[in-house]
């Protein structure tokens, strides 16, 4: 196993400062302990992924980063501030904006309501207009109850309704999981779009092959801690070690 | 058999009547059990402090019913929120039977202290004068009063729905009533949205007090009379709907008048058995969302 200090190396072309910036990040699920010590950074402009097995901790760093984990120590630094002790509200005015795994749509809300939820947290958010472009499917789907969406249509309800909020440091957690291929390609589009647009995205993917369509950088998590990184040139060569971690 | 049509009537309206506030506590409780997952059990002595606050603002400040009607909600529903704050807060993400002892608890206390300084007799509160006197409907003489309360109370429930269902501030609410974790990670205050969320049910529960004060005389346990028919009327309506709280109250209300009417011996109970009934058949409430 590589040391987690040992990926202070610049992997990345970006030479720009992080953007986020953590730091022996531990945190806790009542006494379970289940990050031991994250370390790892996301520049400006980046798509970073995190992979690993299920459980290795990538769900919990999301929610420590966004302070939705309560129990948690280390130093979260974002934008140069840290947030590491801040409550969740605060940390999503800063400008960090989540999409979580089990998408959150609200089943007591129409799509149009779920889409206009977050509040803008910043000017330069997408208009409607800009986010009806990328899924038209939901300009047709406005009033609709949010849960009577199709799967791949609630992901993108999901991802659409953080860009409103002018963030521009998204955290999306397995924005592919259970999605037919086709939709997965869309959504890879959308992420590509969104970086080309300057955003910054920390994904969580357990799917390395759609990643690898997106990612500029890897981080390998595993019981957790970051056991690996690389950039995605480096991805073919690192293939080997990657099945290993991955256990594919 | 014979039926007596203004007696029919009569009965008819006093059920409206109760059900009026029925609707309007059992909406506040609806809320309020959304958002804090607490089954406020203070609610029938806020409701209490609602009328003795009509009385309070009109015996020492000279300030009238029209006066009442909007500073008592304010009054006891930043008590409320002050109670929350203080209170009920520490008891999110505890079982309902941490808030259900806590708030009985609080209701014992408010209505012994206004016991101890009022007794259990009830002092006048005198109709508004704008308000009193009767119509002749053709039919039957209805007291402009109780006409108003029904119109009143209807009103404020329609529009208690209207800003739930309809509007971006009911969004958030409906939004933080299903996650409240990550409604508050969009950058919403949520605590501060349930404190307001406790205000309002509070507030509600305050103005059906002052309605019924110049009906029903104000008691330090008139709500600790009516509370006990409300839990009922919530338990057949179901705690998840707003608009299902506001029909129910005003149908059992009815079937209560009507019962008087035809089988006055059971007037009482009916309301209960109904419970039971649909306990039996739907244990989440006619309108109710299984949880």
């Amino acid at each position: 196993m590589v040391e987690a200090t040992t990926l202070q190396r610049p992997v990345s072309s970006a030479a720009a400062a992080a953007l986020l910036s953590v730091r022996d990040l531990q945190a806790w699920y009542g006494e379970s302990h289940i990050l031991h010590g994250m370390n790892f950074e996301v520049r400006e402009g980046e798509v970073v992924t995190l992979l690993g097995r299920n459980g290795a901790g990538k769900t919990t760093t999301l929610k420590s980063v966004m302070g939705i984990v309560a129990k948690r120590s280390g130093s979260v630094i974002f934008d140069g501030t840290d947030i590491g002790r801040a409550t969740s509200d605060k940390i999503a005015k800063r400008g960090i904006a989540f999409c979580p795994e089990e998408r959150g749509i609200f089943a007591s809300l129409d799509v149009r309501e779920n889409l206009m939820l977050p509040p803008q947290v910043r000017p330069g958010g997408l208009s409607l207009e800009q986010i009806f472009e990328l899924f038209p499917n939901l300009r047709e789907r406005l009033k609709s109850q949010g849960t009577k969406l199709s799967g791949g249509e609630q992901q993108m309800l999901a991802i659409a309704r953080i860009l409103r909020t002018g963030a521009r440091f998204l955290m999306l957690d397995e924005p592919t999981e259970g999605l037919a291929p086709v939709i997965i390609q869309q959504i890879g589009h959308t992420i590509a779009r969104l970086k080309k647009q300057g955003f910054t995205i920390l994904l969580v993917e357990q799917n390395f092959r759609f990643a690898a369509t997106v990612a500029d950088r890897y981080y390998v998590v595993e019981h957790g801690k970051i056991i690996d990184g690389f950039a995605n040139s480096e991805l073919e060569a690192n293939m080997d070690k990657l099945h290993t971690y991955l256990g594919v | 058999m014979d039926i007596n049509v203004p007696a029919l009537l009569a009965q008819l309206l006093v059920g409206l009547i109760n059900g009026s506030f029925y609707a309007l506590l059992s909406l506040g409780l609806a809320v309020i059990f959304g958002m804090l997952n607490i089954i406020n059990f203070a609610h029938g002595a806020l409701y209490m402090m609602g009328a003795f606050c009509a009385y309070f603002l009109l015996n020492l400040l000279g300030l009238n019913y029209w006066w009442a009607l909007i500073l008592s909600p304010v009054i006891v529903g930043v008590f409320g929120m002050v109670m929350e704050r203080t209170l009920l807060q520490w008891l999110s993400g505890l079982d309902h039977l941490y808030g259900l002892l806590l708030t009985f608890g609080v209701a014992l206390i408010i209505q012994g202290v206004f016991q101890n300084y009022f007794g259990s007799s009830g002092l006048p509160y005198a109709i508004p004068e704008q308000l009193r006197g009767a119509i002749n409907l053709g039919f039957m003489y209805l007291p402009v009063y109780r006409g108003w309360v029904v119109v009143f109370s209807l009103v404020v429930c329609l529009l208690t729905w209207f800003l739930i269902e309809r509007t971006r501030l009911g969004a958030n609410l409906r939004a933080a009533t299903e996650n409240p974790t990550l409604v508050r990670a969009f950058g919403i205050n949520v605590p501060r949205m349930i404190t307001l969320t406790y205000g309002l049910g509070v507030g509600l529960a305050a103005l059906a007090g002052v309605l019924s004060a110049p009906i029903n005389q104000v008691r330090p346990l008139m709500g600790a009379d009516l509370i006990i028919v409300v839990f009922a009327v919530v338990v057949i309506g179901g705690m998840g709907s707003i608009m299902g709280s506001i029909i129910t109250g005003f149908t059992l209300g009815v079937i209560e008048g009507l019962t008087k009417y035809f089988y006055p011996e059971a007037s009482n109970t009916v309301v209960f058995v109904l419970m039971v009934l649909v306990l039996l058949v739907k244990p989440s409430g006619l309108t109710g969302r299984a949880t």
